[in-house]
């Protein structure tokens, strides 16, 4: 008997992340400055770490409703509300989960029927295609362009829908680009979603993280859009709780009942600490990540400028903490430059073809790393383009 | 508390460059800015952060709770200015509570804060009584931890 054999089709014809490889090529080397983490430098903030310790003295170590606690849905829909301006029930249509990742793969697992086709833009967040897979749809990826600043444009969306197309997945602002839509893009979205009948997962996990006084703009929020749409939003970018792994999905009532079956038999709830720590995180609200969006905004801004100054062509993005450099000018594959940067220089930059096939002349620099790791990285950087040519 | 300020409070290091780049402002006004906030009185000066442990120092700090005799027409502020002239005196604050006076004081060693109270502090005409406590360990001051604290580490490749 072969082992491997005996592993499900679907899943073997899943490839190895691209992440995962280069992460082997890291992992174990202690020299390198790291650009390539997805997730912020600071540690979660005292007062949020503070109310888990204090939950878990008062011994709430219990199962919470499969829903997640009643109280942080109620405070999630305050806070959605005051944020993204949509109003939601937090009894009935707010679903916590293990970070968004869970609730990306719920709702898809709740919306596809094998062969249903899942429009996604690219580049994009490793997860998409393989989650579209895994619940037996159909990944149908729309390539973003840096001319458009990676948003995706209405009309190369139209061009992807077809017959068997159920479902958009949209992150903006976008890990790995920073991208951000604009309301117009955003409109002409919405209005193809309602014309073909298309649900939108909307993936708004850094949508704190806002750059040039741009406000965050959620497609759920325009009109006609709610009842066709799952926002996705959690707590480990802005809030710095990326170990919590605390996510939640807002959705109509029969959606969330749908994606609340598989998640009551699959993982059950949310721990307990963690939701508890995420209801801390939702007083402190705004004054807890001012200061870490503030740090980020900085770093964006120094890094664009050196990229610029030294010749390597990079805009500046509106959010996340993402930047993601053209360096095709210089003759090597995404991988090849990613791989040679880190060999000569020792640090880290994940290649862009790690995000799909449109990524390839481009690298994704995480700007969640001291000032004084990006300083460094920088002079290195320059240093070896300047032995390429 | 203007931004600026909150800035410097936690580092008065940074450098003009810097300042502006946090303040979206330009190093010319920043240096403007600061020189007005100190020639009006509102920066009164800049100090060093030091964890005594660390060095070879032997210098010790007291905490010490002083209680007035409040003056007709004055209240405590003549004797509370007189006691912050000494030059031992760190800081001294006013306070409500079982005493009237908080005096941090410096010396170089044990004997040298004791003969401070017993002989100069507590034989001023107007203070009624000294209670002296001595400092042991800093684990904080104006914001900075002392002592070591371990880091976590971050995987270095993550999506």
């Amino acid at each position: 008997m072969k082992i491997e054999d005996k592993i499900a089709d679907h899943l073997k014809a899943i490839p190895r992340s691209g992440i995962r490889d280069f992460f082997e090529l890291v992992i174990g080397r202690d020299d390198v400055i790291s650009l390539g983490v997805g997730e912020p430098d600071f540690v979660t903030p005292w007062r949020v770490r503070e109310a888990a310790i204090l939950s878990l003295e008062r011994g709430e170590t219990t199962y919470t409703s499969n829903l997640g606690l009643l109280s942080l849905r109620s405070e999630i829909a305050i806070y959605v509300e005051k944020f993204f301006h949509i109003s939601y029930d937090g009894s009935k249509e707010v679903l916590i989960t293990v970070g968004v990742s869970e609730a990306l793969d719920l709702a898809l697992r709740a919306l596809l029927n094998p062969g249903d086709e899942v429009i996604f833009h690219e580049p994009c967040y490793v997860s998409y295609s393989p989650s579209i897979a895994l619940a037996y749809g159909v990944p149908v990826s729309v390539a973003t362009k840096k001319e458009d600043n990676f948003s995706l444009k209405p009309e190369d969306l139209a061009a992807a829908i077809t017959e068997k197309t159920k479902v958009v997945m949209l992150n903006f602002p976008t890990n790995p680009t920073g991208a951000v839509a604009s309301r117009e893009d955003l409109e002409g979205i919405a209005k193809l979603c309602i014309e073909n009948d298309l649900i939108v997962l909307t993936d708004e996990i850094y949508s704190e993280l806002r750059y040039d006084g741009g406000e965050h703009l959620s497609i759920a929020a325009l009109p006609g859009m709610r009842e066709r749409t799952i926002l996705l939003h959690g707590f480990s970018k802005a809030f710095a709780m990326t170990g919590f792994r605390l996510g939640y999905a807002c959705a109509p009532e029969a959606l969330i009942e749908a994606m609340m079956k598989i998640h009551q038999y699959g993982i059950l709830c949310a721990p307990i600490t963690s939701q508890m720590a995420a209801l801390e995180a939702l007083k402190g609200g705004e004054e807890i990540y001012q200061h870490m969006k503030g740090a980020y905004r900085e770093r964006r801004d120094f890094l664009v400028s050196r990229l610029n100054e030294m010749g390597i062509d990079c805009h500046s993005p509106g959010g996340a903490f993402y930047v993601f450099p053209d360096i095709s000018k210089f003759g090597l594959s995404s991988q090849e430059f990613a791989m040679q940067f880190l060999e000569a220089e020792q640090v880290a930059a994940v290649p862009g073809t790690a995000f799909g096939e449109c990524g390839e002349g481009f690298l994704r620099c995480c700007y969640a790393t001291g000032m004084d790791g990006l300083k460094e990285a920088m002079i290195r950087l320059e240093r070896f383009i300047g032995t390429l040519s | 508390m203007n931004a600026l300020l909150e800035l410097l409070r936690q580092n008065a290091r940074l450098s003009l460059e810097v300042l502006a780049d946090k303040l979206s402002s330009t190093p010319q006004k920043v240096a403007e800015k600061i020189a007005r906030l100190e020639k009006e009185g509102v920066i009164r000066g800049y100090q060093t952060m030091v964890d005594p442990a660390q060095t070879t120092s032997k210098q010790v700090t007291a905490f010490i709770e002083v209680r007035l005799r409040p003056e007709r027409g004055d209240g405590f502020d003549r004797l509370a200015r007189r006691i912050a002239r000494f030059e031992q005196v760190k800081s001294c604050y006013l306070t409500s509570g079982g005493f009237d006076l908080l005096v941090l004081v410096e010396g170089d060693d044990l004997m040298g804060v004791a003969n401070f109270v017993a002989e100069q502090l507590s034989s001023l005409d107007g203070v009624v009584s000294c209670s002296t406590i001595f400092r042991l360990k800093s684990y904080k001051e104006n914001g900075f931890f002392f002592g070591s604290d371990e880091s976590v580490e971050r995987l270095p490749v993550s999506p």
